[in-house]
């Protein structure tokens, strides 16, 4: 879908941005591009769209060379994201998502129309369209960037550091609405960020960049993780990448028995069996139960929270199924490494 | 001295004084005239000018150096010279006083342009808007309350300065003073005066007024 071909970026000043980059981004899917500052991540990607002309190389969007195309008309047919969000102060929140079909020409009352529909699907009130932006929050601002991006329906979105500005609460929902959407829309994401965590958590595949514009490593997170190309990743991955790994597997097939009964410990549940807390004679602690699709790492963390060493089980209405033993859930997370080949 | 203030108030408010070729009403609107008329050519001038420079980035020293030139420019001078080139005719004070406002213009339309977020400029091309769509439907709207700001410290320098029509014998509020100090009318000299600041406060207080609520949705 997007392609690479020995693309070498030099700036006027004689930095190297970029160097020699060869890559290809699959249709759909979020492929993230990582690394520490000054690597080289946000050239490769304003490059897409033209924002940053190559010194060398091509960059063929669709089958089709950037470099022949007229920029504007590029830009219009890709979705372009930024930090800050970059909206227009001096127009209202629904003007603002409506700027490329209004440039394309689709007329005002069918941009509007379609901006309107935009801000539903990025989770904002339609009473937010009449509004401006600074009456928006950062990550409502953040939400209004994207439907901008998506206004024009284009099949590949830019996102540059989209969610670097926003607290960390603000950015997990953020993060869990745009992979909420992906589901629903299946576009081809280039997601640019420093921090591998957000990677993991978003990418289906990610690039690794090192200072001076190299690529060092690009597959899907589970196997960055398990085989890091060379120190530099596994540095970069750091020293909880074992854990990481498990945050991509699911619970799912984790064994688990009936709750225990006539223990120290109760697990006392409401009328519909749903969990409500461990308790002894006088005691009372809170219980966060899992579903299949939580994380082995989440079990992992539950199974030395809880008192009992034990794990509780939901399924998708929050009602009991069982519990699953710390010794379980330990022998799936070291077969999880095992799987991909990490050395403990 | 309370005696000269009773007759400026005298001279101020009298019907006869208000009327005729020769009437304060007559003589603020030929100030009138000759300021919108200056400052209106000097914003045709002024505005394309900073506009370009902000839009490009280039010629930045042009922005910033036209303002202490203006300031240092004397106006006088200015039509006497112009004066003694051109003879007699309004072209000196024309040009005197667009002289005076086109730095005020370019500076601030300039500042305007560059206080722009690039931020909102950049996310502007990369939404896909051409030169001239980032200039006219991003950076000018958002530019517009220091380019105002900049039209209207032109007027109002301008206005101020108006005066000068009569010193190459045309009218204006001038009049009053250049005609009061050949005649040694205290009273007629004090009262132009008056009459000048009057219109330049009011002119200043209600374009100010015009701007509050023109960019009463923007913060800051």
């Amino acid at each position: 879908m997007i392609q690479f071909d020995a693309v070498h970026k030099r700036f006027p000043n004689g930095t190297t941005a970029v160097h020699d980059l060869s890559l290809e981004i699959p249709e759909g899917g979020v492929t993230v591009l990582v690394g520490s500052s000054g690597c080289g991540k946000t050239t490769t990607l304003r490059m897409v769209n033209r924002m940053v002309e190559p010194s060398s190389g091509t960059i063929l969007v669709g089958g089709k060379d950037v470099q022949r195309q007229d920029a504007a008309d590029l830009r219009r047919s890709i979705g372009y994201v930024i930090q800050q969000a970059g909206l227009f102060p001096h127009r209202t929140v629904l003007d603002n998502i409506a700027t490329v079909p209004l440039l394309l020409g689709w007329g005002r009352r069918k941009a509007r129309a379609r901006a309107a529909e935009l801000l539903e699907t990025v989770g904002l009130a339609a009473d937010a369209g009449r509004r401006y932006p600074h009456q928006l929050s950062g990550g409502q601002q953040q939400r209004v960037g994207v439907a901008r991006a998506l206004a024009a329906d284009p099949p590949v979105l830019l996102m540059d550091e989209p969610f670097g500005a926003v607290d960390p609460v603000v950015r997990t929902q953020l993060q869990d609405e745009l992979l909420r959407l992906q589901k629903e829309l299946n576009k081809t994401i280039v997601f640019v960020t420093h921090d591998i965590d957000e990677a993991v958590r978003l990418g289906d595949r990610i690039a690794i960049f090192r200072t001076g514009g190299h690529l060092v490593q690009c597959a899907p997170p589970a196997e960055i993780l398990a085989r890091p190309a060379d120190d530099f990743v596994a540095d970069f991955l750091g020293a909880e990448r074992g854990l990481k790994l498990l945050s991509l597997k699911t619970l799912a097939a984790v064994p688990q028995g009936p709750a225990p009964q006539g223990g120290t410990w109760t697990l006392v549940l409401d009328e519909a069996r749903r969990p409500l807390h461990w308790a002894t004679e006088d005691v009372r602690l809170p219980v966060r139960a899992l579903k299949d699709t939580d994380s082995l790492l989440s079990a992992l963390n539950e199974s030395v929270a809880s008192p009992t060493g034990l794990v509780v089980r939901v399924d998708a209405d929050g009602r009991l199924t069982g519990v699953s033993s710390r010794d379980d859930i330990h022998e799936h997370a070291s077969r999880a490494h095992a799987e991909v080949g990490v050395a403990a | 001295m309370y005696e000269l203030f009773k007759n400026l108030g005298t001279w101020l408010t009298s019907g006869s004084q208000w009327s005729g070729t020769d009437g304060i009403a007559h003589r603020l609107a030929e100030h009138l005239e000759y300021s919108l008329l200056a400052t209106l050519v000097a914003a045709a001038i002024g505005l394309p000018l900073g506009l370009l420079i902000g839009h490009t980035g280039k010629g930045a020293f042009v922005a910033i150096n036209l303002a202490s030139f203006g300031r240092a420019l004397p106006t006088v001078g200015l039509v006497v010279l112009v004066f003694l080139a051109s003879g007699l005719s309004m072209w000196p004070v024309y040009v005197a006083l667009v002289a005076l406002a086109v730095p005020a213009i370019v500076t601030n339309t300039y500042a305007g342009m560059t206080a722009v977020d690039p931020d909102v400029r950049d996310a502007a091309r990369g939404q896909g808007m051409r030169g001239g769509q980032v200039l006219l439907q991003v950076e000018l709207p958002l530019a517009l309350p220091l380019i105002m700001t900049g039209l209207r410290l032109a007027l109002i320098q301008v206005v101020a300065t108006a005066t000068i029509a009569a010193y190459v014998s045309f009218g204006g509020l001038g009049r009053y003073v250049f005609d009061g100090l050949a005649q040694r009318d205290l009273v007629q000299v004090l009262g132009g005066a008056a009459l000048v600041a009057l219109v330049a406060v009011t002119l200043d207080l209600a374009l100010a007024a015009l701007q509050r609520f023109l960019f009463r949705h923007r913060t800051a």
